[in-house]
């Protein structure tokens, strides 16, 4: 019995890292209908601005402490919504008017470009580097369970962007116009919502929570290099999708259950070296039975 | 739509940046001066990706060797000159690198890689072209069964799993072991094979085997099962940057047992990525830098005064071997002709490396101890040597 409990509890945390980087993508798709895939990168370039902002900080509050690591952060998310706008602006805001295919080729090019420039000897070079370490970790045991410290920020972390982003998105002037954007562009514009600065909004607040998945998971697995993000980047997408794309609540699911059933199987040892085969299987499985995602609702396509 | 072309062009410009930067590489690192008349040797090396130290040190021993090799004199009257290649540590660069450094660049010998998979990526390309090819310290055996024109100055896995089941009946006092594979690369897949047959012969037991892919971050799942299977040590034919996380996360999840492992561990950053959790480990290697013969004392000072006071690790030390070896031969041979190179290659008795005594055998592999260290503060600390 504590194998299961022992597993649940590793399958949460890994499911809450997931989760955090799905909000992201299903944001992004909920305005905009359409995957932004450079979203693994921008991760990757938080937790990068970390490792080069970690020792700066550490001059203020001495790390590992939870005022600089928050600051950290903080700087890591303020660089990457930047970043997010800038690929907005140059890579995204001249397809606005193209065919969907086009921009999501360019989103695929743009995750490329950044990974393969970022790989470059002059930028971060592609050798893993070691993670400093903003947050003291402990390990707590409760009756032969072993909790790190992180597995318990990742979640908590998860959770209040959760409702804040809930709370960007309905009950705010913002996020009402984004809203809108997400019904029409067109008459969104009619109604005097400045398309441009709500979609440049919500690139920064997508890259935004990026950074701070990226910090999470570097946190969790300290060595980082320019091709970190893929691997996980592609399980919050498909987090997205089995949660129901553009849902916030079904990306937190969707990242959740994935982490489970990764966890579940790789656990198993004559076929852990199938983990993801068999949580793929039983993805594709649920789409089969719902295919709008467990928390998405079908869209009838008007003709 | 004037207003596309600004980002575009700056993209655009990048893009050429990067690709005419990138071409500069081949070519870097050349012993000789004189082009035109020198013998040209190509390497491939994993100088960035997940084994970039591997690949550094591995080069950076190798063109030590040209280095002493053309202060010398060079051979047969004439400089060496080293072309070098970078695979990014990643499957299917290799194949595309040395098909450039034999067809476009006539390279008369091949050196290369660290890691087995790449290794193996390159010799069918050797073989076909009768271009002899040393790999300096892959040591998965079918690397050298490919073909008459491939060797290796390392020893093999049979070997090297044999040393550490030893060493974890005799030294270790292990009864279970449990092993995690890197599903992902031959070298882990070989020694896991050969530590399993040498441990279970004895009467040792083999609680529970798993598998990762080279790159993961989360071990936990796997970790766990592990733990409940209550082993003595743990097993874990990897490479450093795997290792790393796996020694942190077995840490947090209190399995307190010795992780153990191969010649893949050794690389200053195994301590840095995995800091104190990576404590009191051993792993198994080709040669300590601190076990003084005289040839690996003026190896080691050589290398220290020529790259900054960095100690050199096996990597370092087989990378310099197999030049020297290759060096050799073209002298015995007398020509820089690939099929009498090969045949001095496979001639080799008793030459005299900083890693030992190397004999070629029948199969083109090279028969010699291995020792092993121990990381004890942030060092590795030589434990014992272990005699073929």
């Amino acid at each position: 019995m504590d194998w299961f409990f022992q597993q649940l509890i590793n399958g949460l945390a890994l499911g809450s890292i997931y989760a955090l980087i799905a909000l992201g993508y299903t944001m992004v798709y909920g305005v905009l209908r359409f995957i932004n895939f450079a979203h693994s990168d921008v991760l990757m370039l938080g937790a990068f601005a970390a490792f080069f902002l970690a020792p700066a900080v550490a001059h203020l509050f001495p790390l590992p402490s939870y005022a600089g690591a928050i600051l950290v952060t903080l700087l890591a998310a303020g660089i990457c919504a930047a970043l997010g706008i800038l690929i907005e602006l140059m890579a995204y805001r001249p397809l606005r008017n193209r065919p969907k295919l086009t921009v999501l080729i360019t989103a695929i090019g743009v995750s490329l470009f950044i990974e393969y420039t970022c790989q470059h000897k002059a930028v971060f070079k592609a050798e893993t580097r070691p993670f400093p370490n903003l947050l003291a970790q402990h390990d707590f045991r409760l009756a032969g369970l072993a909790v790190n410290s992180n597995d318990l920020v990742v979640p908590i972390v998860t959770v209040l962007l959760l409702a804040g982003l809930w709370f960007v998105v309905q009950k705010t002037k913002i996020g009402t116009a984004m809203r809108a954007v997400s019904f029409n562009h067109q008459a969104a514009a009619l109604m005097g919502v400045s398309i441009n600065r709500v979609i440049s909004f919500t690139f920064g607040l997508g890259s935004a929570l990026a950074a701070i998945a990226g910090i999470l998971y570097a946190l969790k697995a300290p060595g980082i290099e320019p091709l970190m993000g893929v691997q996980p980047g592609l399980r919050a997408f498909i987090a997205a999708v089995l949660g129901g794309i553009g849902n916030l609540p079904g990306a937190a699911l969707g990242g959740l259950v994935l982490g489970l059933l990764e966890t579940y199987a790789g656990g198993m040892p004559a076929i852990s070296n199938y983990r993801d085969g068999i949580a793929f299987a039983i993805l594709i499985l649920i789409l089969l039975f719902k295919p709008a995602g467990l928390l998405g609702k079908a869209q009838v396509e008007k003709v | 739509m004037k207003k596309l072309h600004g980002p575009f062009l700056l993209i655009v410009g990048a893009c050429a940046v990067l690709v005419v930067s990138g071409c500069k590489k081949s070519g870097e690192g050349g012993g000789g001066s004189n082009g035109g008349g020198a013998i040209k040797v190509g390497e491939f090396a994993s100088l960035t990706g997940k084994e970039a130290t591997f690949g550094t040190s591995s080069h950076e021993g190798t063109q030590l060797a040209i280095e002493e090799i053309n202060a010398a004199g060079g051979v047969l009257g004439k400089k060496l000159e080293l072309l070098t290649e970078d695979d990014l540590s990643k499957a299917g660069e290799p194949a595309t690198v040395v098909n450039k450094l034999i067809s476009r660049d006539g390279v008369v010998a091949i050196l290369g890689e660290v890691a087995s998979s790449r290794s193996l990526e390159a010799a069918p390309i050797c073989q076909q072209n009768k271009i002899p090819m040393i790999s300096p310290s892959s040591t998965n055996p079918k690397v050298t069964e490919t073909g008459d024109y491939i060797f290796r100055v390392c020893f093999i896995d049979p070997f090297q799993g044999t040393v550490m089941a030893n060493f974890a009946t005799k030294t270790l006092k292990a009864k279970k072991v449990a092993i995690f594979t890197d599903v992902k690369s031959d070298y882990s897949k070989g020694l896991a094979k050969y530590f399993k047959e040498g441990f279970t012969k004895p009467g040792g037991q083999i609680t529970a085997e798993l598998d990762f892919n080279g790159g993961d971050k989360d071990f936990k799942a796997q970790l766990t099962a592990i733990k409940g299977s209550n082993p003595d040590a743990v097993f874990v034919p990897g490479y450093y940057t795997d290792v790393a996380l796996i020694c942190i996360q077995a840490k947090q999840l209190g399995l307190d047992v010795p992780l153990f492992g191969g010649d893949g561990w050794e690389s200053d950053q195994l301590v840095k990525i995995g800091g104190k959790d990576v404590e009191g480990d051993y792993f198994s290697t080709h040669y300590a830098p601190d076990v003084a013969t005289d040839k690996v004392k003026g190896f080691v000072a050589a290398y220290q005064k020529r790259f900054q006071g960095k100690t050199p690790d096996a990597m370092a030390a087989l990378g310099y071997d197999s030049a020297m070896l290759l060096a050799d031969a073209i002298k015995r041979a007398g020509s820089t002709d690939g099929a009498k190179v090969r045949d001095a290659l496979a001639a080799t008795k008793d030459f005299d490396a900083v890693t030992g005594k190397i004999t070629i055998d029948a199969k083109r592999d090279a028969t010699k101890s291995a020792v092993i260290l121990q990381v004890q503060g942030g060092k590795f600390k030589y434990l014992e040597t272990v005699n073929p």
